[in-house]
């Protein structure tokens, strides 16, 4: 992997990372001072978020189109006799993983605020910030390692201090879930390196370097599950997915947003960086298992989600069925797919995080979030009621919402080399539109009760917050090709050195599907 | 036994007049040496920490006998700091003087300084430094007087800083006996308590034994080599084959197992909970790093060093050893109450983790356990110290109920103890994870399923930690609950009827009645029965919990279930933060009465979290809380910037390893 790009005098992605952190400790000193109003404290952290904002927005402007490497690279020696290095970068694939998290927590700090200890919650928030923005663009395995790890622990207090009624049996499980995960994953990282050690006598963790590490061919295969071990739990994938309904359903409304949309992604972003640049044999030869697990994760969570009747349990099982896609394109190995993989879990981090946070005001207002409960409201609140039908058709993925653009990439992409799997997949696309349309209706439509009658609609400040998920989410459905031309130039380098690699090669169809394809939406989206 | 000696049966048989003339002159330096008995040069320098630390304790408790009235306590604390700082101060220049000049071995090759005995020496001044501001508080509160706690703590702490640089087996019994005698008085130091005494009994009698064994083990390794100096030992066994070597493995595995007692690993660690439980609390801190590190110190040179040939032979034990122990430590600190067995079992875990770069075998395996004594001396004083500060008067308050709230009453400590446990439990940006991540680097060498198993284990171990931490920051419930309504801990209970009208607290309808206003638009409405999911949610952190609320009060009966029908919505929730903070502590409520009858028919001790809550936060000493800050700084800040001392275990390499 070439690590190219121009280089910047600002250390943009450092300061990116220590900005939120900084805000943390800031908001932890201020909290205790007196004179200040918590909506006052609140405000600094939705000041800090977008401050990270606009470095992200600046990082993505100045983002070359033109390589597939790392960019922004910074690299400091860290833990001198260990060969750790604070060593930043970030590609095409992490670009978007980092704009989706900056664009996501300011609208959970504004949106999703907590009633009581308000310090605190903006405190974690702002540091589980940091420690996501800092696992995407870590190019050093042990710094990925311990960002990875630092997600847990704000995510942990967040769920445990502010979720609903089975709050700590969530916190406990999804935290000794994930931390059983990652247990694998660094005993892998460790071996990788000492691997690499023996053959070259040098003790470093850095990706690049350590991708030209030889393994033994089961070997291989070992540290591909140890690694994939950790990142299916995180992501979730199917067998692994156990905690995430109760985490997402007992999280407080900002927690699920964030759980489901920013954390749910490292463990597919670590796929993609990790599994399959370490390991690109594995990773072709355990593919079938893999998608295998994805088509069943589609298909159970589907039907799954029919049978809930929460509507946070609803989007829960839901996001599993999507990560499953994901997990679909990245295993189909062709640009296609795995474009279309980095794409969904985008558009998936937007849709997700704003129909939790739909659920989350309707709960708000009726103190459920149960369908039965639920009737008629489009007729007290007829803007809620339209945002969330914009949301939910892009979940769905109707054409000409964001949803629609990446499924298509990944089932088309992977229709080209596992014709099958695509096809059992495809199901799970209808599965959702009958699960969510049902709860749609149910909750939306028909006759408004006497509890449901008084429903308030959506305030100004609602509207203004859900707004930009709302204006995203249309305009990639329509427009996605600025997204596609930073992520085409890494997702082909990646395509080509997995081809390298295990001496495969995908479908020459699919390395001029993704101009192909945008073209065919272009077509679509103006008929 | 026979020994293949390569010059056996060497040279011929000289004369007769030769012998006799050698014989005389043997026989006239025999006497002469009955004139003046040959001492082995001593260089002073090479012993100064231990000379520092030992002359302050037996100066303390000379000054402590002479002077007419009892020595205060604080002059004792500062007369103690004072040494300990100079110990340090010492073992520092040794260290800049090992690391410019290369080791030596000095009294007759019975002492050696390398890196390695000057990082042990720097390690016990810091946690003697250490323990002397933690039981400074501790001693006033218990209104103890005299010096004769810090004397036998410095005393102790020399044993442990002799065990880090002997280079002979006998100088290492004396390490240990001069540690383990010190500490066998200091267990049994709150003589108020029975459990105490019962402590120290237990611990003297297990120690005895061990040391027993050990000396044991000494003897039949000195039968097999001719020598106990630890390099002659591996000098012996790298030129010598032997046929037959039953007596030195025996000597050997007693050897393993005299350590194995003194640094808790299983099936060695029976004495462990009890006696860290029954000590007073900062003596159970001290025992934990400064026992430990002696202890390590000795088996990590003996083993590694000595025994280097035999490493096919040792190994293995090791390895179940470490196995056990990992599992072992973090799976009984589960099922634990009290806070303090709790880390007794935690520390039982760490020993596991410590044994990693022992069964390694390698430098990378030396400086890595280096690494993590390191780590761990820091974190396990401070959680200790933080014990000791929550025990309140009678050292007594450690069930794991009475730390609940504590982040309201005293936010700080609590977030100190929060960061201390989550390092202990590995988490990043801590030196507690630069600490596993090295021991398994050094074990992944040869053995990656002992480090999954390391790991694994340290994923249980998370789980103990976070309760502690995340019942810290669940506030206390509210005092009289609605009467005979118990929310039943394992009912699933669907989102939409989280808000059970029946399980609503009266003194929360009072209050919503009060000052009920509607919700802000814009915050997202958690107005959900606080009370009621806390106290469900406590019963799933402490899910075997006998926690019998005894209800009483006001809020008996006061509102009729059907009332609340239609919905929680009447409930507002309370206007301000203010009031609902008031409302959870229980302070504009009826008497409190929380009886939290913790260890019923357990070991006998009875807690009443009222009582506990009564009192108010625990009084934090100055000293103690320099103590504490001083651990979680350096947890911390070299968590953050893990170069200085990755470095310097990383040179702490010892001196005859190979």
């Amino acid at each position: 992997m070439v690590t190219a790009g121009a280089t910047h005098a600002f250390p943009f992605l450092t300061v990116l990372v220590l900005l939120p952190a900084g805000g943390a400790l800031a908001v932890a000193l201020l909290g205790s001072v007196r004179t200040l109003s918590r909506v006052a404290i609140e405000w600094v952290g939705i000041a800090v978020s977008l401050a990270t904002l606009g470095l992200a927005i600046a990082i993505a402007a100045l983002f070359a189109t033109t390589t597939g490497g790392f960019q922004f690279v910074t690299d400091h020696s860290w833990a001198t006799g260990l060969g750790v290095h604070w060593n930043l970068g970030v590609d095409g694939i992490s670009l978007f993983l980092v704009l989706l998290a900056a664009v996501l927590f300011p609208i959970v700090l504004a949106g999703a605020r907590t009633r009581t200890d308000a310090v605190s919650f903006v405190a974690w928030m702002l540091l589980l910030e940091s420690a996501c923005l800092g696992s995407f663009v870590s190019i050093d395995l042990i710094l990925f390692f311990f960002f990875f790890e630092l997600t847990l622990i704000p995510s942990y207090f967040i769920i445990a201090g502010w979720g609903y009624t089975r709050r700590a049996y969530a916190a406990i499980k999804f935290f000794v879930y994930t931390f059983l995960g990652s247990a694998f994953l660094l005993v892998g990282i460790l071996v990788v390196a000492f691997v690499h050690e023996h053959q070259t006598g040098v003790l470093t963790f850095s990706l690049p370097a350590l991708e030209h590490t030889h393994f033994s061919s089961a070997g291989d295969i070992l540290l591909f599950l140890a690694f994939t071990a950790a990142f299916a739990v995180k992501a979730p994938l199917f067998p692994f997915h156990t905690w995430s309904p109760d985490a997402y359903a007992e999280a407080p409304t900002g927690g699920s947003m964030v759980l489901s949309a920013v954390l749910a992604k490292l463990g597919t972003y670590g796929i993609f960086q990790f599994d399959l640049r370490l390991f690109p044999q594995a990773s072709v030869d355990l593919a079938p298992l893999l998608l295998t697990l994805a088509v069943i994760g589609i298909l159970y969570g589907a039907i799954v989600a029919c049978a809930q009747r929460d509507l946070k349990r609803i989007i829960a099982y839901s996001s599993l069925a999507q990560m499953g896609f994901v997990a679909l394109g990245i295993f189909a190995f062709t640009t296609e797919g795995l474009t279309g993989g980095v794409l969904l879990m985008l558009n998936h981090g937007l849709i997700t995080a704003a129909l939790f946070l739909l659920v989350g005001w309707i709960y708000e207002r009726r103190q459920t979030s149960q369908v039965s409960e639920l009737r008629g409201l489009q007729a007290p609140a007829p803007v809620l009621a339209g945002v969330f039908t914009v949301a939910m058709l892009a979940s769905i993925g109707l054409p000409g919402l964001n949803g629609f653009v990446s499924e298509f990439l990944v089932l088309s992409g992977t229709f080209l080399t596992h014709r099958w799997w695509a096809v059992v997949a495809t199901a799970g696309v209808i599965l959702a539109a009958v699960y969510l349309l049902w709860a749609y209706q149910q909750v939306f439509h028909g006759k408004v009760d006497l509890a449901n009658s008084t429903t308030r609609d959506l305030s100004w400040a609602e509207r203004v917050v859900i707004a930009p998920l709302i204006v995203v989410i249309v305009f990639l459905g329509i427009y996605p090709k600025p997204v596609l031309d930073r992520i085409t130039p890494t997702v082909n380098s990646l395509v080509a050195q997995v081809d390298a690699a295990t001496h495969t090669h995908q479908p020459a169809v699919a390395r001029r599907g993704v101009a192909g394809t945008s073209a065919a939406l272009a077509k679509k989206a103006s008929t | 036994m026979s020994i293949a000696h390569p010059l056996a049966g060497r040279g011929s048989t000289p004369s007769r007049a030769v012998l006799l003339a050698h014989a005389v002159a043997a026989h006239r330096t025999r006497a002469a040496d009955v004139a003046r008995i040959a001492t082995p040069h001593i260089r002073y320098e090479a012993i100064l920490p231990e000379i520092v630390m030992l002359g302050g304790a037996v100066l303390l408790l000379a000054v402590g006998a002479l002077v007419e009235r009892q020595l205060r306590v604080r002059v004792a604390t500062f007369g103690t700091l004072a040494v300990s700082a100079g110990a340090l101060g010492v073992s520092l220049w040794q260290w800049a003087d090992v690391t410019s000049h290369g080791g030596f071995s000095a009294v007759d090759h019975a002492v050696v300084v390398d890196g390695f005995s000057a990082l042990v020496n720097i390690l016990v001044s810091c946690a003697m430094f250490l323990t002397a501001l933690v039981a400074d508080g501790y001693l006033r509160r218990e209104r103890v007087e005299g010096a004769e706690f810090h004397v036998l703590a410095m005393v102790s702490a020399s044993g442990a800083m002799i065990m880090g640089s002997a280079n002979d087996l006998i100088v290492i019994f004396l390490g240990l006996e001069i540690l383990s005698i010190a500490l066998y008085v200091l267990a049994a130091f709150n003589h108020r308590r029975a459990a105490s005494g019962e402590a120290a009994l237990k611990y003297f009698i297990m120690g005895s034994f061990s040391s027993a064994v050990f000396v044991y083990g000494i003897a039949l390794v000195y039968g097999a080599t001719g020598t106990s100096n630890l390099a002659q030992i591996a000098g012996f066994l790298s030129t010598h084959v032997l046929t037959s070597d039953g007596l030195l493995l025996a000597g050997m595995t007693l050897l393993m197992v005299g350590f194995a007692f003194k640094v808790a690993a299983v099936p060695f660690h029976m004495w462990t909970p009890d006696v860290y439980q029954g000590s007073p609390s900062p003596v159970t801190g001290f025992m934990a790093a400064v026992a430990k590190v002696g202890a390590f110190a000795a088996f990590l040179r003996v083993f590694v060093s000595s025994f280097e040939q035999l490493r096919v032979d040792w190994q293995p034990i090791i390895y179940g050893i470490a196995v056990a122990t990992l599992l072992l430590g973090a799976g009984l600190a589960v099922v634990q109450r009290d806070v303090k067995r709790m880390l007794a079992y935690s520390s039982i875990n760490h020993a596991g983790f410590i044994l990693l770069g022992l069964q390694a075998a390698t430098a990378r395996g030396v400086s890595a356990s280096l690494y993590y004594l390191f780590a761990y001396t820091f974190m396990v004083i401070g959680s200790f110290a933080v014990v000791t500060v929550l025990g309140r008067r009678g050292d007594a308050a450690h069930d794991i109920a009475s730390y609940r709230g504590l982040a309201r009453r005293q936010p700080l400590l609590a977030l100190m103890f929060a960061v201390l446990l989550l390092a202990q439990a590995g988490a990043p940006f801590t030196t507690g994870l630069w600490a596993k991540l090295q021991v398994i680097l050094a074990s992944v060498d040869h053995s990656v399923p002992l480090a999954v198993i390391a790991m694994l284990s340290a994923a249980i171990a998370v789980f103990f930690y976070l309760r502690v931490a995340v019942l810290m920051y669940t506030p206390v419930p509210l005092a009289g609950a609605t009467p005979g309504v118990e929310v039943p801990a394992e009912e699933p209970v669907p989102l939409g009827k989280s808000v059970a009208p029946r399980a609503l607290a009266a003194a929360e309808l009072a209050v919503a009645g009060a000052g009920g206003t509607r919700a802000r638009p814009l915050w997202t409405g958690d107005e959900r029965n606080i009370v009621a999911i806390d106290r469900m949610n406590a019963g799933l952190l402490l899910d075997d919990d006998p926690m019998t609320l005894a209800l009483e009060g006001a809020g008996e009966g006061a509102v009729p279930q059907g009332a609340l029908g239609e919905g929680a919505q009447a409930v507002s929730p309370p206007s301000s933060d203010a009031e609902r903070e008031r409302m959870l502590v229980g302070e504009s409520g009826p008497p409190r009465s929380l009886a939290f009858d913790t260890l019923a028919g357990g070991r006998g001790e009875t807690l009443d979290v009222a009582n506990v809550l009564a009192t108010g936060p625990a009084r934090v000493p100055p000293l103690s809380a320099v103590a504490i800050g001083l651990c979680v700084a350096v947890t911390v800040v070299l968590g953050f910037w893990p170069g200085p001392l990755t470095a310097f275990a990383h040179h702490a390499t010892l001196l005859f390893q190979r």
